[in-house]
Formats: structure tokens, sequence, C-alpha cells
């Protein structure tokens, strides 16, 4: 490979380069323990609102580099609703609908304002993240209202008990699990072969074969490890389930329809969206509202993981979402960033903190650390945007 | 003979000047020079260079971004910044108004040129100096006053201030009328002819032949980045058909594709009495009582200066999306419409290819099949779910279909030359299936070779039976392509033009004279 070459190859996959190689770091100073089946859930489990709500952040981040700095109190607020609801017997499904038409509420509130009065989205939602952390207090009288209910806690949690049951029955290692991975495995493999077949039969241009099966080897190693993996420890975790689901979505609406495109359009040029007649208000109020539903989910993970409701929950969670955008390559510009490139990021968040816990650094060294990652990487955006300017 | 050599003395010479923008050679070996306590007037079309030249002369573009000497005060200057230039009294005056709104007079006048000490602004100082030039310029606001309080008139004055107090020797003022009433435009001009008794040398660029003839000693005609001439007042002939003939001198080479055997149908769009208001200041009319049409088939041209209202009268018509207190009828197709919305405009088949395409065309950051696609995403979705494989033969139809030299439609748009993106533009348009497309200045800023491929593209247009109104500062352009041409001024339409009749001397002389008919 020439040198252009390389470098382009860097510039492309920057940020998986930059997970191996931090998780290569964490594993060689961890002696092999970051990559052992508890470390590995745990990453998952502890992380999910990190995934869910950097989801849903990207979606905000791509109209323009406009952040919702409102996720952490939402999320409180939404849980604490829920528990509260809860606490008063109400049906398990009906109380997580509830949450989540708590959560859409109050990302329309938002997005009305944002999208059709034109309040600065920073302002908007400061205010939401002051107003929403008032009233969990409010409605929590500053105290905590555990969650008891076993089924909530198992379906939406992320402790000993939230994983998806074994159908096979499988002894020492859990084979659902592996069975999951290979369906994975196997499924991305058909739709790759598929594509491409249609592809060249409509006469378009193709990846090169080779590039096709190293990038398929690949992603079928990294699968099949992970999977058995976790299937030494206790099987899937519940929380990875509602993350894949999340994933999945939004990986589809903003790569294969519409208003994923306009998302991306007001981002890179709104004057020039506007005037292809495309309505960008409407995209601006979907990308917000979306935003609350996300929190919405994030909420209910949240306070199943937990087991209860408190006033302090949800804080700093905004600066999680956002921070894994930038990290994952969003452009604080708005206009570029992908779903599966914001989830690498969150990854890379999730190992150094696990990583450094695992060392024993101090938590205060971990805030300093991901700090500047954060710096690090959107440096990394703006001056490789100017260069290829 | 002490006049002869105050006369004879210059003070500025620029030799041999060559500036390149990427795919665009903007200045070509330019010679020009100044004599001492004398007002020069830079005359020329849009895009002539007469700006570029003066951002060089300035510093803002620094030493080494061209090649070329100047030679002030009879030394080599090498300025890397407007600090430098300013520090030997060459100041310039920028077309655009450079003042802050919610900044008082004063104020404005020291940004960047502070008074007192580093850590410690002397406001007293700041605002006596001010006074002290605000009088000069024959203002009598308090220098205390917010610039948004003042009228552009007086902002203009402020802006000459504000170089008197850098101690201009050597003034540039770049259009300093052309968002000037009759009144404040006098008043300048006169101002300027009292600092020339004091010894001050001015370059003024202006469109405005009459107030060149008016103020101006000598005048240099810039056309396609060279210096053609420079008249001499009481020397040469400086006339306004005089000048005229010098700016468009050039001759109407075989640049434009024959379109021959395509019949002009029935009228397509009809505007009447068409009126806008300026979004901001909704008092100012930008288009004023404009009635025009175009007919299937027929390439209707518009032409006028920069400011005319050109830009304005399309977006207002595609679907508002310009302007305040639009009056008037729109009619498509015999049908009046209603349009609120560029969704709206496009589904009753307008299409509007915008003039700034980086700025309002095109989405450089993403690639061209995302642009090719934008405006027509039904064509390529269904149900809100895009089919990507579609797409991607969409855009490689149109890619084959007008030529556009790219290694394949997965390319980011900002990685093409300026040819390449426009044709990209105009497939979106096209891609939008309408039956009138306004383009607006579809060829600025691209080399010969890619605008003769654009008008061979406007010509299949018309053979398909659509209709185009394009809108072109370059007159040759306009002559050359147009079955019909309107002259647009001031917002008003003052006049009209079968392709037989039509001249540069003709439209030229049409905007000049309303120039100064409301001037009287």
């Amino acid at each position: 490979m020439s040198k252009t070459k390389v470098l382009a190859f860097v510039q492309k996959y920057t940020m998986i380069i930059a997970l191996v190689l931090v998780t290569a770091f964490f594993a060689w100073r961890t002696n092999g323990k970051l990559l052992m089946p508890q470390n590995l859930t745990n990453i998952i489990a502890q992380n999910a609102y990190v995934f869910v709500l950097a989801t849903g952040m990207l979606l905000c981040i791509l109209t323009g580099g406009n952040i919702d700095l409102s996720v952490g109190s939402v999320v409180c607020f939404v849980g604490t609703v829920g528990a509260v609801l809860m606490r008063n017997n109400l049906n398990m499904w009906l109380a997580v609908l509830v949450m989540l038409v708590v959560g859409l509420l109050i990302g329309a509130w938002q997005a009305f304002w944002i999208a059709y009065v034109h309040v600065p989205p920073f302002i908007t939602t400061l205010s939401g993240m002051m107003v929403f952390r008032g009233l969990s207090n409010v409605v929590l009288q500053g105290k905590t209202v555990s969650v008891t209910n076993e089924k909530f806690v198992q379906i939406f949690g992320g402790g000993a008990k939230c994983y998806v049951p074994d159908f096979f029955h499988g002894e020492n290692i859990n084979i659902l699990c592996i069975v999951v991975g290979a369906l994975c495995c196997v499924l991305y493999l058909f739709f790759t072969i598929r594509s491409r077949t249609v592809r060249k039969k409509a006469g378009l241009e193709v990846e090169s074969t080779a590039k096709t099966v190293i990038t398929a080897v690949i992603i079928v190693a990294v699968v099949m490890f992970f999977t058995y993996r976790l299937a030494q420890y206790k099987g899937l975790p519940m929380a990875l389930i509602w993350v894949a689901v999340v994933v999945l979505i939004y990986t589809y609406i903003t790569g294969k329809t519409t208003v994923g495109r306009y998302l991306y359009a007001i981002g890179g040029n709104e004057t020039a969206t506007k005037l292809s007649g495309i309505n960008t208000k409407s995209i601006y109020f979907f990308a917000y509202a979306n935003m609350g539903l996300l929190a919405g989910l994030a909420g209910i993970l949240t306070i199943a993981r937990l087991t209860s409701a408190q006033p302090t929950y949800g804080q700093n969670y905004e600066m999680d979402a956002i921070g894994s955008c930038f990290i994952g390559g969003a452009s604080a510009y708005g206009g570029v960033g992908t779903v599966p490139g914001v989830i690498i990021g969150a990854l890379l968040m999730g190992v150094i903190n696990i990583g450094m816990s695992i060392m024993g650094v101090d938590a205060n060294y971990q805030k300093v650390v991901k700090g500047l990652v954060l710096l690090a990487a959107v440096i990394f955006d703006v001056v490789s945007k100017k260069k290829s300017s | 003979m002490m006049e002869g050599d105050i006369l004879s003395d210059i003070i500025l010479e620029m030799r041999g000047i060559t500036k390149e923008f990427p795919g665009v050679k903007a200045l070509d070996d330019v010679n020009f020079s100044v004599k001492r306590g004398s007002i020069h007037a830079l005359v020329g079309e849009n895009g002539a260079g007469k700006s570029t030249l003066m951002n060089v002369l300035s510093g803002w573009y620094p030493y080494g971004s061209y090649s070329g000497d100047i030679i002030y005060n009879g030394e080599e200057c090498r300025f890397h910044n407007l600090k430098d230039s300013e520090s030997k009294g060459i100041v310039i005056i920028h077309q655009e108004l450079a003042l802050i709104p919610y900044m008082s007079i004063g104020e404005n006048m020291f940004l960047g040129n502070e008074q007192g000490k580093k850590f410690a602004i002397d406001w007293d100082k700041t605002h006596a100096e001010a006074t002290k030039y605000l009088k000069i310029v024959g203002l009598t606001e308090s220098s205390k006053t917010l610039i948004k309080d003042i009228g552009v008139g007086k902002q203009q004055m402020v802006e000459i201030a504000k170089a008197l107090a850098k101690h201009a020797k050597l003034m540039i003022l770049d259009e300093p009328t052309s968002s000037l009433n009759e009144e404040d435009s006098q008043a300048l001009l006169d101002l300027l002819l009292e600092f020339k008794k004091q010894g001050m040398t001015s370059i003024i660029i202006s469109h405005k032949i009459n107030e060149v003839s008016y103020v101006a000693d000598d005048i240099t005609i810039v056309r396609d980045g060279k210096t053609i001439e420079t008249l001499t007042k009481g020397v040469d002939d400086i006339s306004e058909d005089r000048i005229i003939r010098g700016m468009v001198g050039r001759k109407m080479e075989d640049r434009f594709p024959k379109r021959s055997g395509v019949e002009i149908g029935d009228i397509a769009l009809e505007v009447k009495d068409w009126t806008v208001y300026h979004p901001l200041y909704s008092e100012r009319k930008v288009v004023d009582n404009v009635s025009m049409h175009v007919r299937k088939g027929e390439v209707v041209g518009i032409s006028g200066l920069m400011g005319a209202g050109r830009t304005e009268l399309a977006m207002s018509m595609f679907g508002r999306s310009y302007g305040t207190g639009i009056t008037g009828t729109l009619i498509i197709n015999g049908k009046e419409v209603h349009l609120h919305s560029p969704r709206q405009a496009i589904d009753s088949g307008l299409a509007y290819v915008t003039e700034d395409r980086k700025g309002n065309g095109l989405i450089l950051s993403n690639p061209i099949f995302v642009n090719t696609t934008l405006a027509n995403m039904k064509g390529v979705s269904s149900r809100g779910v895009i089919n990507k494989d579609k797409e991607l033969s969409v855009a490689e139809e149109y890619r084959q279909k007008l030529r556009t030299k790219t290694p394949s439609v997965m390319q980011n748009v900002g990685n093409l030359s300026g040819g390449n993106q426009q044709k990209v533009l105009l497939a979106k348009w096209m891609y939008a299936n309408p039956d009138i497309l306004i383009l607006d200045e579809p060829t600025r800023g691209i080399d010969v070779g890619a605008k003769y491929e654009i008008y061979c593209i406007i010509n299949e247009l018309v053979a398909a039976g659509k209709s185009v109104i394009m809108i072109s500062s370059e007159l040759p352009e306009v002559l050359g392509m147009s079955d019909r041409i309107y002259v647009l001024n001031e917002g008003k339409i003052v006049g009209e033009f079968a392709r037989e009749e039509a001249s540069q001397e003709k439209i030229m002389a049409c905007i000049l004279s309303t120039d100064s008919a409301a001037k009287e």
C-alpha cells in the first residue's frame, strides 16, 4: 500500500483503530482482565444508557452541531414518574408506555420551541435541564423511591438476573448466546452477498472481493469472540437486546430513510436543503422530539438497573452522550456522523472507564482522561476538515 | 513648473500583478499607476478583477499569494496583512459596510486601533478623536450614537472617518455609493473632492459611470482581469459612451453553441405586478412592480447589475423564499398559482438553480448522489425509505448525461471543480423534472470550456420544451444565449429586447440612463 492509501485508511477507520489500540492497551495493563466475560458484560450493561442517548444525540448533532443538554434531567424525571407509578402498583407495561410517552412529550415541548420559534437549542435544553431536574425533586420530595417490580427489573435491568434465559439449558456455557451470535453472522453475510449481487446486476460498482471478504472475516470473528465471552458468563444481558434494537432502528433511519437523509442535508447546508423543497422545521422537530423518546427509554433502563429512582440520577448523562458522538466521528458542525460510529465512540469511552477502574485509577483522573480524549477527537475532526478544504 | 511636477508625481505603481484562484486567473499581468493627489477610478464589469486588484494592494491577499510588484511612495512594498498597508497610510473601505451595529460610532472608528494603553482603553480620548474626524466628514452625530441608529449614508461617512483616523494617505473606496441614495452619494463625492484639495489620493471603484465622470481625474478600465486603458480627464474623451465601449469591448466570439429548430410555444410562466419588500427593512422595495413572462422552449435573459433585484425576483417567485409583503400574480401554464414554499414551487414545475452554488446550492460535504436526488427524494424512495441502488443509478445517469467529470458519484461534491459542481447542481434540478428553470448566474466562476458545456445543456433543456430564465451579470452570455432579454435596475424592469435588437451598449445604456434619471 502506498503512503496516501495508508493515510486514507487510517483516516477512514481512525476510531476503530483507536478502539482496538485502547482495548489492547488495557487488556495488557490489566493482564487480560478487561476481556474477561464479566467485564465485557459490564461494558454493555453499565453503558446501555450511553448507547441509547448517544444515538438520539447524534440526530440532534447532525442538524448542525446542536446538542441537547436536558437528557440527563429527562432521564431522571421519566424514571421518577415510572418508579412512582409502579410503587402505586400500576401494570408494568402500562408504566413503560407512560414513561415513553412522557419522554416523547418532553421532547416535543422542546422541539416545538427549537423548530418553530427558533429558540437556540442550547438555551431551550438548558432550560429543560433545570426544569426537569427540579420537577424530579418535587415529585420525589428529595427521597429515593425503590423499584420493586421484579419482572420490570429483569426485562430492562442490568443486574445479576437480567439475562435472556437460555432455552437450550447449556451447562457452563450459554448456548442461546452462541446461537444468536452465529445467527447475526449468517444474517450479516446474507445481506452483504445479496446487496453485492443486486448492485452488480444493476451495473453499479461494488467494492473489491478481497475487501469484502476481509471485512466479513473481521466482523464475524469479533462477533463470535464477543458472544462466546458473554456465553461463558451469564449469556445475553437484556440491556444488550435493547441497545441492539435501538442501534438497528436508528442505523436504518439515518441510512435508509428520507428523514435520515434530510438530517444530514440540513447539517451540510441548511439553505440548500430548504431551497430543495424540504421542510426543515419538521426535521428539527423530529430530531428533538425523538431525543425525548430515547431519553425516556434511557430513563427506563436506568431505574431498572439501579432498582430505584433518585433526584440525582442521570446527572452528566448528557455529557456522556455528547462526548460519545464527537469521539465517534460526528462533526461539531453537523452533517457528518453515523450511528455505528457513535456506538464505537461510546464503546471507547466505556472501555477507558472500565479499564481504568480495573487498574484502580482514581475516578477523578478517569474524568481527566475522558476529557482529553474528547478534545483530541474534535481536534482531529477540525484539523482533518481544514486539510481537506 | 511646480504644478507639473506635482501632477506627474506617482504615488502608487502596481507592476505585472497576476493573481490566480483555483481554476481562474483573476488578474493577468496588470499594470496600474496612480498620481499623487488625484482621484483615480477603476471601472469594469462584475468580476473583471477590480476588487481583487485592490485586495492585493491592501494586503488582504498577502505578499506571495500573487506575483508582481507594488511600488508605493517610491519603495517596494510587501504587505502581509491589512495592518501592514494601513501603517503606510493605505486604507481600504470595503463594499459591504464593516461596522458593528451595536457598538457606538467612536468604538467602531477605533476598533483594532484602540486609543490609550493596551489594557486600559482611554474612552475620553477615543470619543474626542472620533468627534474630530466626524466633523471633518460633516457628521454632527455624537460619537456615542450606536451605528444601528444612523442611516446607511451616514454609516458610509463613518467608514471614511474611520479611514481618516488611521491617517490615510491613499484611500480605496470599493463601490462606496452602491447602497446610498442620490443625495448621500453626492455628499460623499463632494467630500472626496474636498479631500483632494488637501492632498489626499483616492481610488474609487464604481459601476456608476456618471459618478466616475464627475469625480475622477483618471479612469482605468479593467476587463477580464486585465487593465485595458487609462483615460485622463481633459486629455481623453471620458464620456459615458466612451467608457462603456471600453468596458464591454470584447468581441462576441464563437463561444455560444448554436440553437436551431427549437419551437417557441405558449407562455409557460408569467408574473404580473410583482412587488417584493426587503425581509429586514420592510419599507424597502427590492422588486418593484415587475411584469414578465417566458414561453415554452424560450431562453429569457435577465440582465442587470449586482443588487438590481434579480436574485430577489427569482427567489420570491420560487415559493416566497425571499422577501416580505409580496404582491402580484404568478401564472404557470395558464393557471394562477399561490406558492408559499419551495416544495409547492417544485411541485408546480418550477426550479430555481441558485446563484451561490456553494452557499445555498449544494451540500459540499455530501457525495454527488445525495445532492442529485435532494430536490426529488420521492423519485428514489417509497414511503420514506430510500432505494439507494436506484438513487445511485439516477446519479450515474445524470453524470453521463451532463458529462460530469468525476471518478464516481460517491465522490463528495466539495472535491469537484466549479464547473462540475455546477453540473451537479443542474442535475439536481433537472431530476426534479421542472417545466421552468430559473438559472441564477449559471456560469459564474467556471472556466470557458465548462461554460460552453453548460450552454449546451441549456440548449438541450429548451429543445425538450422546457423554459429557461437565465440571470447573468455577463452581458455577452446574456446576449449569446437569450431569445429575449429583460433589463432590471433597482428592482424595476427598465428594458426589454428581442435577441436581434439587443447589444451590450444598448443594455448598458439602458441601465445607466435609468440611474441618472433617478438622480435628476
